[in-house]
């Protein structure tokens, strides 16, 4: 399967031209950009780790795409995302957020579900890759 | 008796005697008045009837809109009526459109309970609507000041909110209303749910009209809408919702549809315009409590805000939906089926979502506006829209709204999933464009077009659909321009 979470899911893989286009979209308006990098893609898991802090004072779109490179050497098999995010009254929220490298195999969603009165249903997504233990979700 | 008689009398002696007097000389015309920062202010349009002055005519809607009656009543003099009395402090005639004129009226804070937009309508478009010595009046605009929006809950969680909640950023939404409306059993209704969301839609939508009917009966209903949206959940990854609507005939019925959709999981349910503003406050607090996203279909609102003459405007609709508190509300797509002129749609859209608004004749924007830190609500834009008008639909609308397809979606000659990754497709190459700093409204159909090589279901709605518009004069229209905005 092929996880849709952020921004451009539908597109063909990002170029790290293209990356970098958005990279400067959101230094154009004044976003802070961070890397983010998970082997947990459940959707309610908006904790990823992050790669370092996020880059508050960078407003070079290659400085950016360097941290994006590292992490991919550090992580070839995770999750990948990029953030850009608004601290503006009103918004202070991520404004802009996609992914930038996923695992070649994605194991996908098990939907398990628990049975009760009157015809309900509990309903649980369950990551096949979480399987595994942390850090050997998507080796082969 | 023809009109209001208006002979002058010498105010200081005749004020208190027994009879009829001009509602100008009561004390509603005050052209001199200075608003205060915490008064309600009112731009209303109004028609006098023939040989009425404006300013009368104006007089007589602040007076009937707050403490008069028809006749002097000595009882008055047992308060302090200056205070309460509305104040009619400016009548300029609209251009263009002779026997029309703006009148803004300035109402003390005191009038209204607060918390109320049952009172607050009450007074403000109680009576005065069939008042006899006009022939038409609408209610154009309102400010509501700080101390009394500070009254209200405000929306449940707001759009900051939302987007965190459905861990979805830097584009429009996506939704899709379920089709046919009317008729589908709860299993057919599900399978359309769950292609509609499998293939790219964040949210789809009950029908205003679907509550409980034979042919599908709500609790049927919501549990198979669920199944679609949880299993559409582990198809993509993402988190998805389906609006169930708890409209009902009664209170006690939507909180029981209400408690049920949330012991589903549901992440949002939806109301009808119609239940009025007191059930949608109330369903409004229960959706703060519950954690539940609360979705408004204004059904019913055509019919009296569509007019220019006579009616509420529905900027003056998103205020109050605003105040008393919605995450969505349905606002105009400017390019779809239904009336927006792509000026007031503007207007709509800043004021459902901005923190503070300034005075903006071209938007139909009469005052400014300060929200404080109430949050946003996301509009809707539904009705006629599909994929190869994303680049509009974007340059209008901006990227916190949401899209919804029905038709586009679930008529797609590939099936319903297909024209949701039609749309969903759509919908991010237009972002994407727009953040490179690509001319995309330009360039838009060549950027869909360019797509279609890769994305087959893209490359068909536009076959389909491409040259679909809906190009009709708008009937509300801004008064600084005199004919309607082309699209």
């Amino acid at each position: 399967m092929h996880i849709t979470q952020g921004t451009f899911s539908y597109l063909p893989p990002l170029t790290d031209e293209q990356i970098g286009a958005q990279v400067q979209y959101a230094l154009d308006n004044e976003w802070a950009l961070s890397v983010e990098f998970t082997d947990d893609p459940h959707p309610r898991n908006f904790l990823w780790e992050m790669w370092g802090l996020p880059m508050f004072d960078l407003r070079d779109p290659a400085a950016i795409l360097l941290e994006v490179t590292r992490c991919r050497e550090a992580y070839p098999a995770r999750y990948i995302r990029v953030n850009a995010y608004d601290r503006r009254l009103g918004r202070q929220t991520t404004a802009l957020s996609f992914i930038v490298q996923r695992p070649k195999h994605e194991p996908g969603f098990r939907l398990e579900r628990q049975e009760g009165p009157d015809r309900q249903v509990r309903y649980t997504l369950h990551a096949y890759a979480t399987d595994r233990g942390a850090g050997e979700r998507y080796e082969r | 008796m023809t009109a209001i008689e208006t002979a002058p009398r010498d105010a200081a002696t005749d004020r208190w005697s027994s009879g009829v007097i001009p509602y100008a000389q009561m004390g509603y015309w005050q052209p001199d008045y200075v608003p205060k920062d915490s008064d309600i202010l009112c731009a209303f349009r109004i028609t006098p009837q023939e040989g009425v002055p404006p300013e009368e005519a104006a007089a007589a809607v602040a007076g009937e809109s707050s403490t008069a009656t028809w006749t002097v009543v000595w009882t008055d003099r047992l308060t302090a009526y200056e205070h309460y009395q509305a104040k009619a402090y400016k009548v300029d005639p609209v251009p263009g459109t002779p026997g029309q004129y703006i009148a803004l009226i300035a109402y003390e804070l005191d009038l209204f309970e607060e918390g109320s937009i049952a009172n607050l309508t009450s007074s403000i478009i109680g009576n005065v609507f069939g008042f006899k010595a006009l022939r038409a009046l609408r209610l154009e605009d309102m400010r509501i000041p700080l101390h009394y929006v500070n009254t209200f809950q405000g929306p449940p969680h707001g759009i900051v909110m939302e987007r965190e909640y459905l861990n979805k950023y830097g584009r429009p939404l996506l939704g899709a209303t379920t089709k046919p409306k009317l008729g589908l059993s709860a299993r057919n209704y599900g399978r359309v749910v769950y292609e509609a969301l499998r293939g790219g839609l964040d949210f789809t939508k009950d029908d205003e009209n679907i509550n409980s009917q034979p042919f599908m009966r709500w609790r049927d209903r919501y549990l198979s809408s669920m199944e679609a949206v949880n299993k559409a959940m582990a198809e993509t990854g993402e988190i998805k919702g389906h609006y169930l609507n708890v409209t009902a005939g009664d209170m006690e019925g939507m909180y029981e549809r209400a408690e049920f959709a949330k012991e589903l999981g549901s992440i949002v349910i939806m109301l009808d315009l119609t239940v009025g503003f007191t059930a949608m406050t109330s369903m409004s607090k229960w959706a703060r409590r519950n954690g539940v996203l609360l979705h408004l279909h204004r059904a019913g609102h055509g019919t009296y805000t569509r007019q220019k003459n006579h009616g509420v405007s529905f900027r003056v609709i998103a205020k109050w939906c605003r105040l008393l508190g919605v995450d969505h509300i349905h606002a105009g797509t400017v390019v779809g089926k239904l009336e927006g002129d792509p000026n007031m749609v503007k207007g709509y859209y800043d004021t459902l979502r901005k923190g503070r608004i300034e005075r903006d004749p071209m938007h139909g924007i009469y005052f400014d506006q300060n929200w404080g830190s109430m949050p946003g609500v996301m509009p809707v834009a539904s009705g006629g829209i599909h994929a190869g008008q994303t680049h509009q639909l974007i340059h209008y609308l901006g990227e916190d709204v949401i899209l919804q397809f029905g038709g586009g979606t679930i008529g797609h000659p590939m099936g319903v999933a297909a024209g949701a990754t039609a749309n969903r497709t759509a919908v991010e190459l237009i972002i994407q464009a727009r953040n490179e700093g690509r001319d995309y409204f330009t360039e838009g159909p060549e950027i869909l077009r360019a797509a279609g090589r890769w994305c087959s279901p893209l490359r068909a709605a536009l076959d389909v659909w491409g040259d679909i518009s809906f190009n009709y004069e708008s009937t509300d229209t801004p008064d600084v321009v005199t004919t309607s905005t082309p699209v």
